[in-house]
């Protein structure tokens, strides 16, 4: 067999095998006994040459319609925001793609000292005292904030708000299952989180709260009072926060968070069909010991220069083994450098510029489709995305909108049977004017 | 490598100075104070780095050249399998209509990505015997937690809900143990015999009622292969567990044996290693789970089904799922790199593959058998394990074998694991390596022997070319400095 990636030849081979003394490669697989032995080739499409791949790849890939083609208003989580153009270039250098962990410090300083900087960009971004090398996304990284307030309490019930994203709460309930812990929905009013519920729901078997900050449908919570009630019951409270709008947004260190997580796809990340996106968590000092997943501090060597390894290692699996509270390994430390990059880029300025184009074009929005005789619920502060009623199926209207090359909204009747014929548009800095306008005027044509 | 003092990037910042480019504002702008109520506004910014675009380039770039990667040189991290990151599967997850696409977008609108899935399932569902797999996994230990959710979901449904135990061996994985109390079960350890196997008498003896399931990697850690399989999976199959397969090591066994015909009721790949989805200085990965026919009914939520139409569909009406393990369907972009490579090897790629890998494994193994200890002396899989008890005699450990190989531009293997090896180094090759790396690296553990007999020091106080020396862990963890503080002043 020859083939680009296989660089032994026939000779080699024969040389190799002379070495270890063996007749021939199957003899090496003779300790696999024959009754699980596999016979032949998998029933497998056959290879195919490089150029021949990609034609057919292509093919497959132009049978979808993208965000870059159309024109989205899809967000629900995920959203289509600029993307320094550099982020990709740092990120396809092969120093970093093609290397794992960092556990050689002396050859990873480059990786080390690029996550050591994404863990100070999203401390300074969310006001905590420290964040993590990364999580696999938002939904995972708030599971396992609740599976870390249930060991730091000692309790066993989560409350966790109706207007944290539908996707985030079942994986937050998954775990919990896993745990034997308890997840309690809180009720929300007027779309966002309800304080009265809430005041009737948390109890001393309470580990933590958890509200999303802007939260689902675009409304930006009150932290300061849910985090009261929180801490009043000695229980945590857990923000999971868009970081880019904390660009604008008072930053839930400052309104009680213990713990901040979120997911960092907003910077530079591309939309990728659901992943790999880039969750993070951040936490208090006082949690600095329990926090999951890889750390990465400063030190020195051993002729004084300034040097970074990854640290509190006794926290994880690989020390702990089944003493520890997260399994994580692998993390999304590519999709980490992938935010560090457009985070810089955007750098002090351009990150509270790029979150007040997203409330103002929001805005701008909103009062189009008022204009229009839409009714846009829930009238309290937005970040980038508002809930208009229709007056048919937002499905079908999706239907006809893609025609047009338009991405129309989440459909909030799918999860929400309150809201049937409501649908979540997301407006970021990226939409124009018009494209406001020509989606106002294609829904209000398709719902008259 | 660079060799000079390396500004953090908040050093290099300088007000006034941008490094972006955004949209015009083309709406009616607004006063904040109009639109978000007082106290929502944050009153200091983030101390995000000012600097133009230039100079963030050249910064990552000189910490790119701070960092070994595949492409800088061999990299023989045992239970890694660091592997060539072929350039198609770069080039394919960034096209448009792949990179570009929105999770929630309607199904009619993304069929080409949903078929590219199940094209990548059905491979994985021949390539590992099982019935059946999902993607969702974001990597390794998120697919071994999620594996054991379903095999606990499973024995609930059929009223053993007793059953808490996970067996695991003395040489598995740090992330078994965890996953396993993560699921909510106990872990027991299952002792290897003196041919590095797991020890059948002693997994009799923890086998009972109680027992949920048995974890393995096979070929193990040790890079054996254990043999006992079927006599094993029939042990725990007898007492009503179910059988994990830890796909870790299934660079080994492509088109050799399969986790399906080996008793295996569940099995977690990963794409990342064996698919060459690349590691990405520490992620993502992706971690597909397998199973057989019993335990589908408790796969995560969604299924991707393809329907009598031809049409492709995720499926949420499971009533027995363990639910959601991830947000959307799981690391796609690592899916389409794992699907473009499956389709540039064929299925006599993928035989060829692991006929490599074990050949440059067992190599390697036999030309350094001299000069270290060989622990497990046998035919090995695609790595093997050897001892540096040898060295430690003469004073030098086998971390400064490790450092040593640094200064010969190499990364070092896998070093002290599996933790039933004394001064352990797990050396995995893979099958992209030419025999000439090969030799090159056989010859610098050689001279490295020799040195530790001749002139330890320059061993023990390596490494001696990198841009730092070794650093000083204790006092990382003892005062962490997590972050980066602007001097006052």
């Amino acid at each position: 067999m020859v083939h680009r990636y296989l660089p032994m030849t026939e000779q080699d081979k024969k040389d190799m095998l002379a070495t270890i003394g063996a007749e021939s490669v199957n003899e090496l697989f003779s300790d696999i006994p024959e009754s699980v032995r596999f016979k032949g080739l998998y029933n497998i499409k056959p290879a195919k040459s490089e150029s021949a791949l990609l034609k057919e790849l292509k093919q497959l890939a132009a049978k979808n319609e993208d965000t870059d083609s159309n024109v989205s208003f899809l967000g629900a989580g995920i959203y289509n925001h600029y993307k320094p153009i550099i982020v990709d270039h740092v990120i396809s250098r092969s120093e970093f793609y093609t290397a794992y962990t960092p556990y050689q410090p002396e050859i990873s300083q480059g990786e080390l000292q690029a996550i050591f900087e994404f863990q100070t960009m999203i401390a300074e971004l969310t006001g905590m005292d420290l964040a993590n090398s990364s999580m696999y996304d938002g939904g995972t990284s708030l599971a396992e904030a609740g599976m870390l307030a249930a060991g730091h309490t000692r309790r066993k019930k989560l409350l966790v708000s109706e207007s944290i994203h539908p996707e985030y709460r079942d994986v937050v309930a998954t775990y919990a299952y896993g745990q034997s812990i308890e997840v309690v929905s809180v009720p929300t009013k007027n779309g966002v989180t309800d304080v009265e519920e809430l005041k009737g729901l948390i109890d001393d078997n309470t580990a933590a709260v958890m509200v999303q900050y802007p939260n689902f449908f675009g409304q930006i919570e009150d932290l300061q009072t849910i985090g009261d009630i929180a801490h009043e019951a000695k229980g945590l409270f857990i923000v999971s926060a868009n970081p880019l709008a904390l660009g604008i947004l008072t930053p839930p260190g400052k309104l009680g968070a213990d713990i901040t997580v979120g997911d960092a796809q907003v910077f530079g990340i591309p939309e990728s069909f659901g992943g790999p996106y880039c969750g993070y968590f951040a936490t208090t000092s006082k949690l600095m010991r329990k926090v999951p997943g890889r750390l990465v501090g400063e030190t020195v060597d051993q002729d004084g220069r300034r040097g970074y390894v990854l640290t509190l290692q006794a926290r994880e699996q690989h020390i702990r083994r089944e003493k520890a509270t997260s399994n994580i390994c692998s993390n999304q430390a590519l999709l980490a450098l992938a935010a560090s990059v457009a985070m810089t880029a955007l750098g002090k300025k351009g990150v509270q510029e790029i979150a007040k184009q997203n409330i103002v074009k929001t805005r701008y929005a909103k009062n189009a489709f008022e204009a229009a005789g839409f009714t846009v619920v829930f009238q309290g502060a937005h970040f980038n995305e508002i809930v208009v009623k229709t007056t048919k199926p937002v499905n079908e209207m999706n239907k006809q909108l893609i025609q047009d090359g338009i991405i129309g909204g989440f459909d909030l009747g799918t999860v929400y049977p309150e809201l049937e014929n409501h649908v979540l548009i997301a407006v970021t800095e990226l939409r124009t004017k018009e494209e406001i306008d020509v989606l106002v005027e294609k829904m209000g044509a398709y719902n008259a | 490598m660079h060799n000079e003092n390396q500004s953090l990037i908040f050093e290099l910042s300088k007000e006034g100075r941008v490094g972006y480019s955004l949209p015009e504002l083309d709406v009616p702008d607004f006063d904040l104070s109009d639109l978000l109520p007082e106290g929502f506004v944050r009153k200091e910014a983030a101390e995000l780095p000012e600097v133009a675009e230039l100079d963030i380039m050249r910064h990552y770039t000189a910490l790119s050249r701070r960092n070994h990667g595949v492409d800088s040189g061999f990299y023989p991290l045992g239970s890694c399998t660091m592997k060539y990151n072929p350039k198609i599967n770069e080039n394919v997850a960034r096209l448009s209509g792949f990179a570009n696409i929105h999770p929630l977008q309607d199904e009619a609108t993304v069929q080409g990505a949903m078929e590219l899935l199940f094209e990548l399932q059905t491979s994985l569902v021949e390539i590992t015997g099982m019935d059946e797999v999902t993607l969702q996994p974001a990597a390794g230990a998120h697919g071994e937690w999620t594996a054991l959710m379903m095999i606990r979901a499973f024995h609930e449904a059929n009223g053993e809900g007793h059953r808490n135990k996970v067996i695991v061996p003395d040489s598995a994985h740090g992330t078994n143990p965890a996953s396993a109390t993560v699921a909510g079960f106990e872990t027991i350890t299952v002792k290897s015999n003196e041919d590095g196997l797991v020890d059948l008498d002693d997994l009799r003896r923890v086998v009972g009622e109680d027992t949920a399931a048995l974890m393995l990697t096979n070929p193990n850690t040790l890079g054996l292969f254990e043999e006992n399989i079927l006599e094993m999976a029939e042990i725990i199959h007898g007492v009503g567990g179910k059988v994990y397969y830890d796909g870790a090591n299934l660079n080994a066994v492509m088109s050799k044996a399969r986790p399906g015909d080996m008793g295996f009721d569940c099995v977690h790949l990963n794409l990342h290693k064996t698919f060459t989805g690349p590691h990405g200085g520490g992620g993502p990965g992706s971690g597909p789970v397998g199973v057989k026919a019993d335990l589908i009914p408790f796969l995560p939520k969604p299924v991707l089904v393809k329907k009598e139409d031809g049409s492709f569909h995720f499926d949420y009406n499971r009533p027995q799922s363990i639910g959601r393990v991830k947000p959307y369907y799981g690391n796609f972009g690592i899916n389409v790199r794992a699907y473009t490579y499956i389709r540039t090897m064929g299925p006599e790629g993928l035989k060829a593959v692991t006929e490599y890998a074990v050949l440059n494994a067992n190599y390697m193994m036999r030309r350094l058998e001299p000069f270290f200890d060989l622990p497990y002396n046998r035919h090995c899989k695609h790595e093997f394990v050897l001892s540096g008890r040898r060295q430690k005699k003469l004073g030098v450990r086998t971390l400064d074998i490790a450092k040593r190989l640094l200064d010969f531009g190499y990364h070092p293997p896998t070093i002290y694991f599996p933790l039933n090896v004394e001064e352990g180094m797990m050396i995995e090759p893979t099958e992209t390596e030419s025999k000439e790396t090969l030799d090159a690296f056989i010859d610098a553990m050689i001279q490295i022997a020799n040195e530790t007999e001749e002139n330890p020091s320059i061993v023990q106080e390596a490494p001696h070319t990198t841009v730092i020396s070794r650093l000083d862990e204790t006092r990382a963890a003892r005062t962490p400095i997590l972050r980066y503080t602007k001097m006052e002043g």
